[in-house]
């Protein structure tokens, strides 16, 4: 069979396994539909975490990234990863002692302000959005390339399937649909690896594989160092020292944006108990690290790979799926002194080939000669791990206008049954918009994500640690705190984002700090100004104190209840 | 709050002190701020700061948390605050 063919039955079998999943755990009730019923266990809640975390980004970009970052892709690696300690240690065990459904939910109680609920809803909504656009282009391009469909098309079937489970299911159906998405993407990801780890080195360990010696004796790593090396890029493992305390900075913006992301924390409110969410962020980070640590051996082999079959080569002679590739304009051959053999340097004035890094992960089966379906696999995987982001990123938007807006803004009267009818709508509707902008992104899409990071890290993050930690924390303190660190990060960001129609230019960098890692600096500020101004003003009233002390001790957890009816 | 909680919770806070240094020793130290040093030692074929920015500080985050479940656990037990 062709790869075209097991590409439409792989797709097709796991489309059709999501379905059923998402019929057969629908929603029944607003507990059901966001947290699915309270009731998860913290293995399977940590596995569609891992699945909800890990976006089309992750799966098909990342790699890539760090097959032409080398050293400092890291920063990746690091920052997506270290925020699930953040997450376990110091915010889920105590927001799921909390008991509430949603991050404004606690913002609003905890600072005893219906403002502070306002600005934490407005703060989710515009992350969510911004990162459930780009994984619906996630979808679209990966129908459009691989079932020759148009990249329209691609999108709406995308829509079309999302809108079936999350409509329907909420989060106990897209937690349930997320395992198998889990399953399918981790697969997926890691047999190519295995394969082309055996192939290179022998050792079918991809983790232990770029480390070990390749069929010639010399330690992967070393080859490629020289390899890259001679045509004039950086050894593959050499440190950029120019750019370290940027790399830094970047680094913390991801971790304690991650921390801070609704949806990810939003899922440590499905489980039963507060040492339930603590073990399940254990279980999500182990989940998650399979994929983050075969991640670089995949970009280390798929680096060499390339330079070994291309470099000096013959136009004439190139394989096949270099060929394939050409077709959709992400590889391309400039033959700039016409001599027919493929110039790849570092020196841009010469090189003549140029390899989006998107297509690595896409490719990398191909240029390893792997077996068809494993190719059909791969395109399931990167599916799988956008459909399952975007469902829980959409949930995030409808509880937030279902049950912050419209419940504890609006209309508290609201009743359940209307208002898990709200929520269905809501997110019917956000699946639509989220949609028709995958359909037309605006050109900004991929730099707005460093936004929903950075504004996550300089936001949410220091006010929800401080309403934990510090019992004198009150609303002027957390307000203030939060405006300043959104203010910043935004100005700086938009003001150094060429394709945000700033004017700022690199050389002109704070410290060298790039707009991706503002927030760190963002969230400092937050906390500074926080603990100033909050103790300059009234303490919090005293039950509210009391509500601190008592989030603080696990005994007595309750799980969520939309208390208000 | 009483005399017995906040011993527990100071103990809790000792845990989170210590466990997050290691976090951000392996991470932005080990991997970031070091790695030009660690690289002169090798790991099989790692060079030893690559490693902890591309696998070591991964590895570290997993442990670190289900040392803090491990730790927790016990610690709730200890001061009858656990949950049935």
């Amino acid at each position: 069979m062709s790869a075209q063919i097991w590409t439409y039955l792989l797709v097709g079998v796991t489309f059709f396994i999501y379905i059923i999943i998402a019929i057969v755990a629908r929603a029944g009730s607003t507990k059901e539909f966001y947290v699915a019923g309270g009731g998860v266990h913290p293995i399977v809640n940590g596995m569609a975490t891992a699945a909800d975390w890990m976006s089309a980004a992750s799966f098909l970009s990342m790699a890539g990234l760090i097959a032409f970052m080398g050293f400092s892709g890291g920063q990746y690696l690091m920052g997506w990863t270290g925020g699930y300690v953040l997450l376990a240690l110091l915010l889920a065990p105590y927001l799921r002692k909390f008991g509430k459904f949603t991050v404004p939910d606690f913002i609003g109680e905890r600072y005893y302000s219906k403002n502070a609920r306002l600005v934490a809803l407005i703060c989710a909504l515009f992350i969510s959005f911004t990162y459930v656009v780009g994984q619906m282009k996630g979808v679209g391009v990966a129908f459009a390339r691989f079932l020759n469909v148009p990249f329209d098309t691609g999108v709406l079937i995308g829509i079309g399937i999302v809108f079936f489970y999350a409509v329907l299911g909420g989060m106990k159906g897209i937690t349930y649909t997320q395992v198998a998405q889990f399953c399918v993407l981790i697969f997926a990801f890691t047999v190519p690896a295995i394969y082309i780890s055996l192939q290179m080195t022998g050792n079918p360990i991809p983790q232990v594989g770029f480390g070990s010696k390749g069929i010639d004796g010399v330690y992967l790593l070393e080859k490629l160092n020289l390899l890259s090396q001679d045509l004039g890029f950086d050894a593959y493992t050499s440190i950029d020292k120019g750019n370290l305390v940027n790399m830094f900075f970047i680094t913390g913006a991801l971790m304690f944006g991650t921390a801070g992301l609704p949806h990810v924390i939003v899922r440590f409110f499905t489980v039963p108990r507060v040492k339930d969410a603590r073990i399940s962020a254990g279980w999500a980070l182990l989940f998650i690290a399979i994929l983050y640590t075969t991640a670089p051996a995949v970009a280390v082999f798929a680096r060499t790979n390339i330079i070994n079959t291309l470099s000096e080569k013959s136009y004439s002679e190139v394989p096949q799926w270099f060929t394939n590739w050409e077709k959709t304009g992400l590889l391309t051959f400039d033959d700039k002194n016409k001599d027919g053999i493929i110039q790849y340097v570092a020196d841009t004035q010469i090189n003549e080939l140029t390899v989006d890094q998107d297509i690595i992960v896409l490719a990398n089966p191909e240029i390893a000669n792997l077996p068809p379906w494993v190719i059909g696999l791969v395109v399931a995987g990167g599916l799988a791990a956008a459909l399952s982001t975007a469902a829980g990123l959409l949930l995030v938007i409808s509880t937030s206008i279902s049950h912050d807006l419209l419940k504890n803004y609006l209309r508290p009267d609201i009743s359940e049954k209307n208002e898990l009818y709200a929520a269905r709508v809501a997110i019917a509707v956000a699946v639509v918009a989220a949609g028709l902008a995958g359909l037309n992104p605006p050109g900004f899409v991929a730099q707005v994500v460093a936004l929903a990071f950075g504004l996550a890290a300089s936001s949410f993050f220091p006010a929800i640690i401080l309403g934990i930690f510090d019992k004198r924390m009150n609303k002027e303190g957390a307000i203030t705190g939060m405006i300043v660190g959104i203010v910043f990060t935004a100005s700086y960001i938009i003001y150094f984002k060429p394709q945000l129609g700033g004017p700022g230019l690199p050389e002109n960098f704070w410290w060298g700090i790039s707009p991706e890692g503002i927030g760190t600096l963002g969230m400092i500020l937050n906390f500074i100004i926080a603990l100033i101004v909050s103790r300059f003003t009234t303490a919090p009233p005293k039950e509210v104190q009391e509500l601190t002390e008592s989030i603080r001790t696990p005994r007595g957890s309750v799980s969520p209840k939309n208390n208000s009816h | 709050m009483t005399k017995k909680k906040s011993t527990y919770w100071k103990t809790n806070l000792k845990y989170l002190a210590l466990l997050l240094i290691i976090w951000f020793t392996v991470s932005f130290l080990f991997g970031i701020v070091f790695a030009e040093y660690l690289n002169h030692f090798k790991l099989g074929g790692f060079p030893l700061g690559f490693w902890f920015a591309h696998q070591g500080a991964i590895y570290v985050f997993v442990i670190l948390i289900f040392i803090y479940v491990y730790l927790m656990n016990k610690l709730d037990k200890k001061y009858d605050v656990d949950e049935v």
